[in-house]
């Protein structure tokens, strides 16, 4: 044996190489424990809360379990702000899977090594700059003054624009207090977390896939519906995992672009902070968590899991 | 099947170059050739996945090259198999026919059948990953029968299975031509496979066709050096070497194992000519034995001799003697050579 062998790094190495299990125990323990205990424990704690209730003459939170605070929940204005917050997500969600899936496409298939580093570039240089700057600066664009009303104007199509706020529900005085804006802000901020997992998904569908179903008489519209969508769909609920949980949870682009109708993360805002009544705004949290669960449920249900 | 004059070039890389060939209905026919020498290609022009730059190419008298793939009457295996993996077997080659419409029970009823004849019966219901390799091949090959093309492509469709799995796949390959009378197309560059199967086949170098015969003219007579190099092993004597045996400085070849091996000075038979040289190097192959014999520096001749009753202690003490090669004068075959 040479004395290198005998080093003390050596020895270590040799140690682990010898005990795989330990070293991988090693590895996994603190991210595990950072997860698992603090993650999942104040999950816990959280859906305890939400079977609290606040009693309303002393403004003290009762720890007895009820299901009053769901009952409070179910109420006509908070299911409002669910449905209001739901519908959002799920707008978003559907548009930034259209508008994702071409720019994923062109990446995964067509565009050289230069252009695909280009288009990377492109899409996660806006994440750079701060979440709050980039609402703030949408604010500015969406604005009666901002660019987008004076272009329109341009184009002499600023009807059209008067036209869509003046439709109730997605409309307002302008755009930026609007949610039709709102809507703009979020697919924008949103849409990089939908096009990098579907270009991961078509990243990973060979040319020869594409080349046999046309062989085998398919047109390219038959072909996208039969092999590319199917083979991508994982792609598509994994971002669609991304937009739908980050815009139910979102509490800063309906404060800065919205009206007084209130989103999820508001109300959670509103009711932890002055309000002070922790199991409603629980309760509250809990919703999104639902949804997201019946979603994933329903899309394994479809078999948009059966390409991975 | 025609090709006219087909070119196909990548920027300044011509990868078909001026092909002409014509490929007859029913007929196996195999593009042999190293990889890089335009086969595959061939074989996509064929199917459509790529356009020649030029020339023209003819399916059953109509021009093709410009249509897509969906428009031709043709399939192809290809050599990932290219098997969709979220459907299972039976929807795999079940894909054709539903894409042209065909009713659902028709379509069932030929998908069994299909998997029969592919010996694959009963695993319909499986995905893709849960096969073997060769079971898989088997699967990518009923996908492209079923739609009862007039041409079958396979682009090197046994090139990933072990050498006992690939000799029974292209006996099985051929039985399957023979009874379905499919003119199949067969892209490899594995030259005993394209001697066992084809009825004909293409010899391909750097994107053109050295030449193109049965299995038979292909081996025994060589059109260029290349062809003779490449399929099978040959020895191509050129030059004064060539003189000194043949009388004439043209460049012939001759196939190891016509050539016999004798003591020096041994009386030569007429019609047969010899060179003498000492044997620089043995390799005992089992069945035969395959030897080095240096020509006193001008050159050297690969020779194999069938181990009919000599055995390996025999022939590896060989080594080093002094011997007289003769071989029959009709098994020099000229060839063309490129410069």
């Amino acid at each position: 044996m040479n004395a290198a062998a005998a080093s003390p790094g050596r020895r270590i190495s040799t140690f682990f190489y010898q005990r795989p299990t330990l070293a991988l125990i090693l590895l996994l323990a603190p991210p595990l424990l950072w997860l698992g205990v603090v993650y999942l424990g104040s999950l816990f704690s959280l859906v305890v809360q939400s079977f609290f209730s606040l009693d309303g003459f002393t403004g003290q939170v009762v720890r007895r379990f009820t299901l009053a605070t769901y009952r409070d929940l179910f109420t006509p204005a908070n299911l409002d702000i669910v449905i209001r917050t739901a519908s959002m997500a799920a707008a978003v969600t559907v548009a930034a899977a259209v508008a994702a899936f071409p720019v994923a496409y062109y990446m995964a298939r067509y565009a050289s090594d230069r252009i695909k580093a280009l288009l990377y570039l492109s899409i996660l240089l806006p994440l750079w700059s701060s979440y709050l700057v980039r609402v703030y600066s949408w604010k500015l664009i969406l604005a009666k003054e901002g660019i987008i009303n004076w272009g329109l104007a341009q184009l002499r199509l600023d009807g059209a624009l008067e036209w869509m706020l003046g439709l109730p529900v997605i409309g307002g005085p302008s755009l930026s207090v609007s949610s039709l804006g709102m809507f703009v802000v979020f697919l924008y901020v949103w849409l990089p977390y939908m096009i990098l997992p579907i270009e991961a998904a078509l990243e990973r569908v060979p040319t020869s896939f594409i080349e046999a179903s046309g062989d085998l008489g398919a047109r390219p519209r038959e072909t996208f519906r039969l092999v590319i969508l199917p083979l991508a769909f994982p792609g598509v609920i994994a971002g669609s995992i991304f937009t739908f949980s980050l815009t139910l949870g979102d509490f800063i682009v309906p404060y800065v672009l919205g009206n007084s109708a209130l989103f999820i993360g508001q109300a959670v805002l509103a009711h932890q902070g002055t309000a002070g009544n922790i199991p409603l705004a629980a309760a509250f949290t809990v919703v999104p968590m639902a949804i997201m669960a019946v979603y994933l449920i329903g899309a394994k249900k479809a078999g948009a899991f059966d390409a991975l | 099947m025609r090709f006219s004059h087909v070119s196909r070039a990548f920027g300044d890389i011509r990868a078909v170059d001026d092909v002409t060939l014509d490929i007859l209905d029913g007929e196996f026919f195999s593009l042999l050739g190293p990889s890089g020498s335009g086969k595959t290609t061939c074989l996509r022009l064929i199917a459509g996945f790529d356009h020649p730059t030029s020339g023209s190419i003819e399916l059953h008298g109509v021009e093709v090259s410009g249509l897509p793939p969906y428009e031709r009457d043709v399939n192809t295996v290809f050599q990932d198999y290219a098997l969709f993996p979220h459907m299972s077997v039976a929807d795999n080659v079940a894909y054709g026919l539903m894409i042209k419409k065909v009713p659902r029970p028709q379509r069932m009823q030929r998908v069994d059948d299909m998997l029969e004849m592919v010996q694959l019966s009963g695993l319909g219901g499986r995905r893709p990953s849960q096969l073997s390799g060769g079971q898989r091949q088997r699967v990518a090959l009923a996908r492209a029968l079923i739609n009862r093309p007039r041409v079958l492509l396979l682009d090197e469709p046994l090139g990933a299975l072990d050498l006992k799995l690939r000799q029974q796949m292209q006996i099985e390959l051929k039985a399957i031509q023979q009874r379905v009378g499919i003119t199949f197309v067969y892209v490899t560059h594995d030259q005993e496979e394209a001697l066992t199967m084809s009825d004909r086949l293409a010899v391909f170098n750097t994107g053109r066709i050295e030449q193109v015969g049965t299995p038979a003219e292909v081996y025994e007579h060589p059109a260029t050096d290349f062809v003779a190099g490449f399929v099978g092993v040959s020895n191509l004597v050129s030059g004064d070497v060539a003189r000194a045996i043949s009388g004439s400085p043209e460049t012939f070849t001759v196939r190891p194992e016509k050539i016999l091996v004798r003591e020096p000075g041994a009386p030569v038979p007429d019609g047969l000519c010899w060179v003498e040289g000492q044997i620089h190097d043995v390799v005992y192959l089992g069945a035969h034995t395959r030897y080095r014999v240096d020509l006193d520096g001008t050159g050297t001749l690969t020779v194999t001799q069938q181990n009919v009753d000599s055995t390996s202690m025999d022939v590896l003490a060989a080594r080093g003697r002094r011997v007289r090669l003769m071989w029959h004068r009709i098994h020099n075959r000229r060839v063309a050579t490129r410069a």
